[in-house]
């Protein structure tokens, strides 16, 4: 179109105006993008930027020291006894999650897949918990593995001693991400089905007519069919899973011990509990840094792992 | 489908179900439960008690917090839809200049979780002495993080329109303002739900902000809230505890028992980030 067309008006096309279509078009769209950016800079990479400053200080709030320190802080993590502990902790969380929750939803997925009167209802059901209140979702769970509480009430029915759920090193972790399992499985399992039924039915009925198994064909149709999908759900799971922090703060303060002491909830302790404000900047470098790495580390296995992409 | 396979999966879907139903109706029973017999393995009380459901709001300024968290919300939601909804259109629908970089810019901000920035948000934030004011649950949701991601799906739902409708309308005069307002917004319905129904959510489930930013009670949201009601000796009041958190859970969850499939699709499209 040339900018002669584009005018709107007669008026216009009599004075050649510097206001073209064109130009108009680029000034809505930078006004329109403005509050978007602006919000962006202020909100995130500023901040982004400040947090790795501040992690080159010694910054202690009540104190009320403000020093330039350059690695010293880094050293202090590597020599910081609880930090190995911190990093299984988180590693343990989001791996348990993530095996948990992809299979789980795949099962579910799978199991209303079925020709089946009723699974929308069962869809309702499995998807609930995911609009419950995430406090009210986990003070009722705290509740649940309470020493004297519902689960292990419901164990000593059948003769079972169950043990102290959240106090004892054993079982706090797994707990804390079975709580979160059962929370946010839904969305995975919702993902799922709708790639499960995004697979062509004439690649099951070939397979079929060919002799394969059941199992068969799940590993060999099915799975490579929806590893795009497993492969964004577990993205969106491993990203979600490091930044617990309500879960961990109202289930088991960390605890016992270091067991349960996730990368936000140590970070969140030194810089909110403990005003090592220059720390805490280190250790939310730290988990931008893991946090980075993952999302390349998936992008990258994209192209070994996925059977086609769209 | 033989009826004894289909028996079997009904019988795998319903013990399936119960950790997934089991703890809402465990708190909701368990609410109405005198204190002493709350850890009564009984599924239904013995005798229906009001007392804890009452408790709630003598032990807190819980209707003033249910308040805090609503509009906090409902403001966060708006925001976030006018903010996400013209960026998104800008990208999806109008070459400019540096187009590519600054999307760009915002592909980037997904990387980045609420919580690496955390430190230097509460000292900017405190040095505009906006801390202990709900200014930090409503600016950061609205237009950091979160407001990324929103920009980020609706830029993603206006590129699949057809450019036919806004060449029409352009024929007919319309300015690109006015195309956005009266021919994109209106088809991008589906998309505003969602994005809608995930912000409320985040919004609504907000928790390290608050713990980080607000200290007085009358200013607490819900979340927050919940975690504090505990006796003279910090022993936990389960009943009324339970109460306060049945609250905050069963109005959103009849809102998605009515409108299940928007729900379900908005946020497993939307909810990105776990």
């Amino acid at each position: 179109m040339t900018v002669v067309l584009d005018r709107p008006s007669s008026e216009v096309r009599s004075a050649p105006s510097f206001w073209t279509t064109r130009r108009r078009d680029q000034l809505t769209a930078y006004v329109f993008i403005t509050p978007a950016l602006l919000g962006a800079v202020a909100f995130v990479f500023l901040p982004l930027v400040l947090v790795v400053w501040y992690s080159l200080h010694e910054w202690n709030v009540l104190a009320d020291t403000f020093n330039f320190v350059g690695a010293e802080n880094y050293r202090k993590l590597a020599d910081d006894p609880n930090f190995p502990a911190v990093l299984r902790a988180t590693a343990f969380f989001s791996i348990g999650l993530v095996v948990l929750n992809l299979a789980l939803a795949l099962l579910l997925a799978v199991l209303l897949n079925q020709k089946l009167r009723g699974t929308t209802f069962f869809r309702v059901l499995f998807f609930s918990p995911v609009v419950v209140s995430l406090l009210a979702w986990t003070i009722v769970w705290g509740f649940l593995l309470q020493d004297n509480g519902g689960l292990n009430g419901l164990l000593e029915t059948v003769g079972i001693d169950g043990p102290n759920w959240l106090r004892s090193g054993g079982t706090a972790m797994v707990s804390v991400v079975v709580v979160q399992v059962f929370k946010n499985v839904g969305l995975n399992m919702v993902l799922f089905l709708a790639a499960l039924q995004g697979v062509p039915q004439e690649l099951y009925e070939a397979a079929r007519t060919d002799g394969a198994g059941p199992w068969t064909i799940f590993r060999r149709i099915t799975l490579p069919l929806i590893s795009p999908t497993i492969l964004l759900t577990s993205i969106i799971t491993v990203v979600g899973s490091l930044q617990v922090f309500a879960q961990i703060s109202v289930l088991t303060q960390g605890g016992p011990g270091t067991s349960t002491t996730v990368l936000v909830y140590y970070l969140y302790q030194q810089a909110f509990q403990f005003h090592a404000f220059g720390y805490g900047a280190t250790l939310s470098v730290v988990l931008f840094l893991i946090v980075l790495a993952l999302t390349v580390l998936q992008w990258q296995m994209r192209k070994r792992w996925v059977f086609h992409e769209h | 489908m033989s009826i004894r396979t289909r028996l079997l999966l009904y019988g795998v879907l319903l013990v399936l179900c119960v950790p997934f139903v089991f703890p809402t109706w465990w708190m909701i029973t368990s609410s109405f439960k005198p204190n002493a017999e709350i850890f009564s393995p009984s599924l239904w009380p013995s005798s229906w008690s009001l007392e804890p459901w009452r408790q709630v709001f003598t032990m807190q300024p819980f209707a003033q917090q249910y308040f805090n968290s609503a509009y906090i919300a409902v403001v966060v939601t708006l925001g976030t839809l006018v903010v996400a909804s013209m960026a998104g259109y800008a990208f999806a629908r109008i070459r400019f200049r540096g187009q590519n970089v600054l999307f760009l810019l915002v592909l980037t901000g997904l990387l980045i979780p609420s919580e690496v920035t955390i430190v230097p948000l509460f000292r900017i934030l405190n040095s505009l002495g906006l801390v202990d004011t709900h200014w930090p649950l409503i600016l950061v949701p609205m237009l950091g993080p979160s407001s990324v991601l929103a920009t980020f799906i609706m830029r993603q739902f206006f590129i699949t329109l057809p450019g036919e409708l806004e060449e029409a309308a352009r024929m007919d005069g319309l300015g690109r303002p006015a195309i956005f307002r009266r021919i994109a917004l209106p088809l991008a319905r589906p998309a505003l739900g969602a994005v809608a129904i995930f912000t409320f959510l985040h919004s609504w489930n907000l928790y390290l902000e608050p713990v980080v930013y607000i200290s007085s009670r009358t200013k607490y949201t819900l979340p927050q809230a919940l975690t504090q009601f505990t006796d003279a000796y910090q022993g936990q009041l389960w009943n009324v505890q339970l109460s306060a958190a049945s609250m905050t859970a069963i109005p959103v969850l009849i809102v998605f028992v009515l409108a299940q499939r928007q729900f379900i699709e908005g946020l497993a499209h939307t909810g990105l980030k776990g």
